[in-house]
This record gives structure tokens, sequence and C-alpha cells, in this order.
């Protein structure tokens, strides 16, 4: 019996032995032909339709825009980049156990993050335990600040839940005080995290500013009909309607908000707004409307990169979070090169540190977070054009009144 | 008045529930396939809808008679080819029903990863028949009072042809009891895929109907299956006309919950009136006593 377990003690022990081996050996840099770089993203699942907007395309963008150019300069040659993609079927549990796969089993070099709040945060700890940079783009959380503390290899790119109403409400504010809106405001979220944290953050904002919220209320994630939800919204009278939406709801609720003839001076609505999905379905009735995002339309880098993008995918990007994921792949890439060596570590403090030539502008985080982030955007002409934070260079005027429906 | 706007509009979200749920009804309750690719399949009418629209400017309505006899067509092979051999394999109906979740499972993934390869995971939305009708104060949208009265229309021909043909007559026969019905000459295995096909043919008519008014993607199937898995087993399975009414139920309930007490409740609405029928009569609103 003891000598059986001896055994077994001496065979684990040095099968261990021989795994750390060969785990403290890696092939060596010289050796490298590509630089592997892997990711588990929704392609199916709830979330794969945020993915397969904001976060995919731009992966697959990115990756052709640097192998056309030869690849990633390291040292004084250029590497191409190979991709190991799964799909985390927007399930949490799939998205960590793919990272921990791409890790260990596949040995790529970089992991680029999944889609969307709930999977970053659930990722966020395995890539910092196994300390790959985390460039955390699509997701909007309170705790992001905290986070970005706890985990050094982190950024974030699209602001925190209170940045984003704290803008809409300021830009609310100054439009009361010059006399182009009343007080009064109708709220509708969807009741998950996104929802609650926006909607809780806009409600303190909108009190500091003197607005009374004449309708507040949660929607559960799927409703079919809305209709119910904006006729008691429409009867609290508000000059300013704001949802805290996702793309069927935001889409469903500009539709209804038409066929009740709902013309309050703002409209404004979540996530969807800033597709080009909403445009291409609404055409001229989106004129007008506000939503969560928006760009610098006239930036000339960015109309190259809407052309590329164009070419590339055959679809054109959303104007909120599409350009910042690209930028943040622009960021990985050169503090890669200005590190020169596949050193994890050394790449994520130089994210961190570095300033950097993007597409959106010059990027410099602070403590792990990108600051001048865009929170309200509004369709102006076929464009969605960025409006808050009104005090950032590129903030366009808001259109209000809200045009009316056609 | 509130009380209109809240009717009203509850038939027409029913209209749209009672819809989607009719051809599961035919599959499950008289086919005995528990069909869950059944959301799928739906999404997939709605993609060819929208493809025929932004295509070829075809109008959802003309693009049903195209819709209709395909799915009919596919879902007849599909019960010849794979799913027919497993009910005469399956020693009774309950080994018969997991042998078919477990296929209609795998169906499922190939069907969405097709729509994924061919659509990609983003949103579709157009608009068709998005014009405002005010009746009796309430305002409604043209194309969701199209979806209710397809639904009504479709549910009593289905009910109609099931109760008062020779054909119908025999497809209950089988649902009651296969083996009974084969002794006195009723050729089960073609008639089953016959309302097998059918009921396909009705989630082309749901999945068109609602691509006019929803906003969808390929991995939305599984919202619709759930959904007229509530309203199939709620109105009592098999039962064409307990799903029309367990449809339209749930979407008054639904709505009134919403304008009454609080929009945040109407999945909570749902599942507790589902609870409730379930409790009270378990083999739903119009199901027989089990055997």
């Amino acid at each position: 019996m003891f000598s059986t377990n001896r055994r077994t003690l001496l065979r684990a022990t040095g099968l261990a032995a021989l795994t750390a081996a060969l785990g403290i050996f890696p092939p060596t840099a010289d050796a490298q032909e590509k630089i592997r770089i892997g990711y588990a993203i929704s392609k199916t699942g709830p979330y794969a339709g945020g993915a397969g907007i904001t976060t995919l395309p731009n992966y697959e963008l990115w990756v052709r825009d640097v192998n056309a150019a030869g690849g990633i300069k390291l040292g004084d040659k250029k590497l191409p980049i190979e991709i190991v993609e799964y799909d985390d079927r927007s399930s949490s549990e799939e998205a960590v156990k793919a990272i921990e796969r791409l890790a260990n089993q596949d040995k790529v070099d970089f992991i680029l993050a999944p889609w969307g709040t709930g999977l970053n945060l659930a990722v966020g700890p395995t890539l910092n335990r196994l300390g790959y940079p985390h460039l955390a783009v699509t997701s909007v959380t309170d705790k992001a600040p905290e986070l970005a503390k706890r985990w050094s290899n982190a950024t974030f790119w699209l602001g925190t839940s209170a940045q984003i109403s704290e803008a809409l409400a300021d830009l609310l504010g100054k439009l009361k005080g010059e006399g182009k809106i009343g007080g009064t405001i109708a709220m509708v979220s969807i009741a998950d995290q996104f929802g609650i944290e926006l909607s809780a953050a806009a409600r303190a904002a909108f009190k500091k500013h003197g607005f009374t919220l004449g309708y507040d209320k949660t929607y559960p994630m799927g409703t079919q009909d809305l209709q119910p939800l904006l006729k008691d919204a429409v009867a609290s009278n508000p000059d300013t309607f704001i949802a805290f939406s996702y793309p069927p709801d935001t889409i469903a609720l500009t539709e209804q908000a038409q066929l009740l003839k709902f013309n309050p001076k703002i409209f404004y609505v979540g996530v969807g707004t800033a597709f080009p999905l909403y445009k291409g379905k609404f055409a001229a009735n989106s004129d007008g409307v506000m939503g969560i995002g928006g760009w610098n339309a006239d930036s000339p880098q960015l109309k190259d990169y809407l052309a590329r993008h164009k070419a590339a995918t055959g679809k054109e990007p959303d104007r909120w979070a599409s350009s910042i994921t690209y930028a943040s792949l622009q960021v990985l890439q050169q503090a890669i090169e200005k590190v020169g060596k596949l050193d994890r570590a050394a790449v994520a403090a130089e994210i961190r540190a570095g300033t950097f030539e993007t597409i959106i502008g010059k990027v410099k985080l602070k403590d792990g977070l990108l600051q001048e982030v865009w929170s309200v955007g509004q369709w102006q002409n076929g464009e969605f054009y960025a409006l808050a934070p009104t005090s950032q260079p590129g903030a366009r005027a808001a259109v209000v009144p809200k045009p009316q429906w056609q | 008045m509130l009380l209109v706007d809240i009717v009203l509009p509850g038939l027409v979200l029913g209209g749209m529930y009672a819809l989607i749920a009719l051809g599961l009804t035919l599959q499950y309750g008289v086919a005995r396939i528990m069909n869950l690719s059944y959301g799928e399949s739906l999404v997939a009418a709605a993609f060819g809808a929208f493809s025929l629209y932004s295509g070829l400017g075809l109008s959802p309505l003309a693009a049903l008679l195209l819709a209709v006899p395909v799915a009919m067509g596919l879902n007849w092979l599909l019960y010849r080819f794979l799913l027919e051999r497993l009910m005469r394999r399956g020693k009774d109906r309950g080994a018969q029903e997991i042998d078919s979740i477990l296929v209609t499972f795998g169906v499922l993934f190939v069907i969405q990863g097709a729509m994924l390869v061919a659509f990609g995971g983003q949103y579709y939305s157009y608009s068709y028949l998005s014009i405002p009708l005010t009746i009796l104060g309430s305002t409604l949208a043209v194309n969701r009072l199209v979806a209710l009265l397809f639904a009504a229309l479709v549910g009593v021909a289905v009910y109609l042809a099931l109760t008062r043909t020779r054909i119908g007559t025999a497809v209950r026969a089988i649902a009651v009891d296969p083996n009974a019905a084969r002794l006195v000459g009723i050729d089960v295995a073609a008639l089953s895929g016959l309302a097998f096909a059918f009921g396909g043919g009705l989630v082309a008519i749901g999945g068109v109907l609602v691509s006019m008014f929803l906003t969808f993607n390929a991995a939305m199937g599984v919202v619709f299956t759930m959904k007229a898995l509530v309203v199939v087993i709620m109105g009592g399975v098999g039962n064409v006309m307990g799903a029309l009414v367990a449809g339209l139920l749930l979407g008054v309930v639904e709505t009134a919950v919403a304008r009454l007490i609080d929009p945040g409740l109407t999945l909570a609405a749902t599942y507790t009136l589902f609870l409730g029928v379930l409790v009270i009569r378990p083999t739903g609103l119009f199901g027989r006593a089990a055997s």
C-alpha cells in the first residue's frame, strides 16, 4: 500500500518537475516567427449582437491592417500576427475557460478582451493572475477606478457610469439654463447592471441640476412590447426622454415613440443609437436623436478609419466603442514595439504609462483609465456627432428641440 | 379609457405570442417532437423576410407565399430523414421526447451556425407597416395588428382543419394514441410528418411577421422557444385553441401589469400566471386529463 503510494507520488513529482521545466524554458524570442494573439468573443448567445458590431470587426480589421504592413515591429524585424479565436457563447464560465486555454495550451503571446461589462469583469482576475495585459474597452462600470488599482494589467476605456450620466446631466442642465428645455424628465432603464448603474448615477446628477423625474421605471431584459412603458412616460409630459436601453429596446422605443407621435424636445436612447443600423432604419427620423457615445466625426483619422472599416468588413462601425476598440489595439501594438520584446508585464506597464498616436487622437491613460471619453452624441445630418462632455475639444452644439418625427 | 388602452395593446402583444406558439403546438402536441430548434427556425424565417425585403424590395406579406412552402418542405425533409427513425425507435412517448430533444438541440446549433456565417452576430431590423392606427383612443402599430389578425385566422383555420376534416381527425387520433391509430389504418408516419411540416410552415409565418416589428439577431432563437413553450404548455399541449387563448391571455396580463403595477414585473407576471395555471390545471387551460 505504502510503496504504491510512494511510487505514485514519485511519478507525480517527476511529472510536475517536467511540466515546470517546460514552463520555465519557453521557446526563445529569436525562434519566434509570429506573434500569437488570442481572444474569446461572443459569437453566439445574447452578447453576440454587441460583439458582432463593436468588437470582432475591429479585431479583424486591426489584424488585417497590421499584417498588411508587415506585422508588429520587434527589435529589427517585423512579425506578423497569428490569431487563435474561440467563442465564449456569452457565458462567463466559457470566457474564463477559454482564457485559461489560450494561455496554458495555445500559449498565445497576448489576449484581447471579450465584449461587454459582465464578461470583462469575469475574465479580469484570470488575466491578472496569468499576467496578460487586459484592454477592457467595452466595459462601463463605476468600479473601473477601483479595479484598475487592483489589477495593474488592466485598463478601462469607456468611462464610468457616473461619468456618462453626469456628462448627460451637465448638458441637459446647460440647455435648461438657456431656456431650451423645461425641468421634467421621463427615464426608463433596463434592469441589469448597465441600466441600474447608469440610472442610479443619473438620478443623483439630475437632482443636482434641479430636474424632476416625472417617470422613472425599469423593465426586464427581453421585453417584447415597450408601448405600455412609453405611454406612461408620455403621460408625465416630459421635455426630455431618457432611456438606458439595449439595441433591440433602443430600436423598439424609437419606433413606438414615432407611432405615438411622442415628440419630446430631447429624445435620448441607449446602446444601439450609435449603430449604423439605427441610421439605416430610421433614416431622416434619426436626425436629432441623442444617444450614448458619439465621436468627433470631422477628424480626418476617423474619416479614414470609417472608410477602411467599411471596405474591410462591408459595414460602418458604431459611433461609440468601435473606434476606441481599434485605438486600444493601436496602443497595444505601439506598446509592444516600444518595449521591443514579448514581455507582457512591461507591455502592460507601457500601456498605462505611455503616450500613443491613435485614430481617436493622442491617448494617454490616467490611473489605467481613458479620461477623454464621449458620453452623449446626436444624429445630425446622417452623422453621430459628440456633444458631451461639453468641455472636450470637438464637442458640437446640440440641436434642441429635436425635429418632429416625420 | 385605460381599460381599452390595456386590453387592445395586450391582445396585440398576445396575438404575437400566440402566433409564435402555433407551430410548436403542432410539432410538439401532434408530431411529438419537442423541437428545441424552434426559435432558430423562427429567426431564420425572419432573416429570410429581411433578405427578400432589403434585397428585392419584396413585402414581407408577399414573402410569406415563398417562406411557408419552403419551410414546410425543409421541415418535412427534417422529419423524414432525421426524426422519423427516432419516432420509430422510441419505445414510449417519454423516450421519443428525450430523443427528439437531443436531436433538435443539435439542429439548433446547425441553424444558428448557418445564420451566423450568413449574417454575423449583429442586429437586424427594418420597418414595414409601422403605421399608427388609433382605435377607441388607443394607438396601435399596423404591423402588430397584422400579426394578431394572422394569429387569429391561422389559429381558427388550423382548429377547423383539425376538428372538421378527415385528415384532421386522423392527426388528432395520432396525438391521442399512435398505436391505436395504426390499428384503424392511419398512416402514422406520413401524417406525423405532415403535421411536423405544417408546424414548420406556421413557424415561418410567425418569423416573417415578427420580423416586421422586432429587432433580431442570429442568437435570439432561445427567447422565442421559451415563450412558445410557455404558451403551448399553458394552453394544453397540442391544443390549437388553447395556444391561441393562452397567448392572448399572456399578452393582456403582461400589459396590465406594466401599466397598472410596474413594467419591471412583466416577466414575473408571466411566470406567476404560468405556474398558477399549472397548479389549478396541470394539463393546461384546454388540456385533457392525462390518460
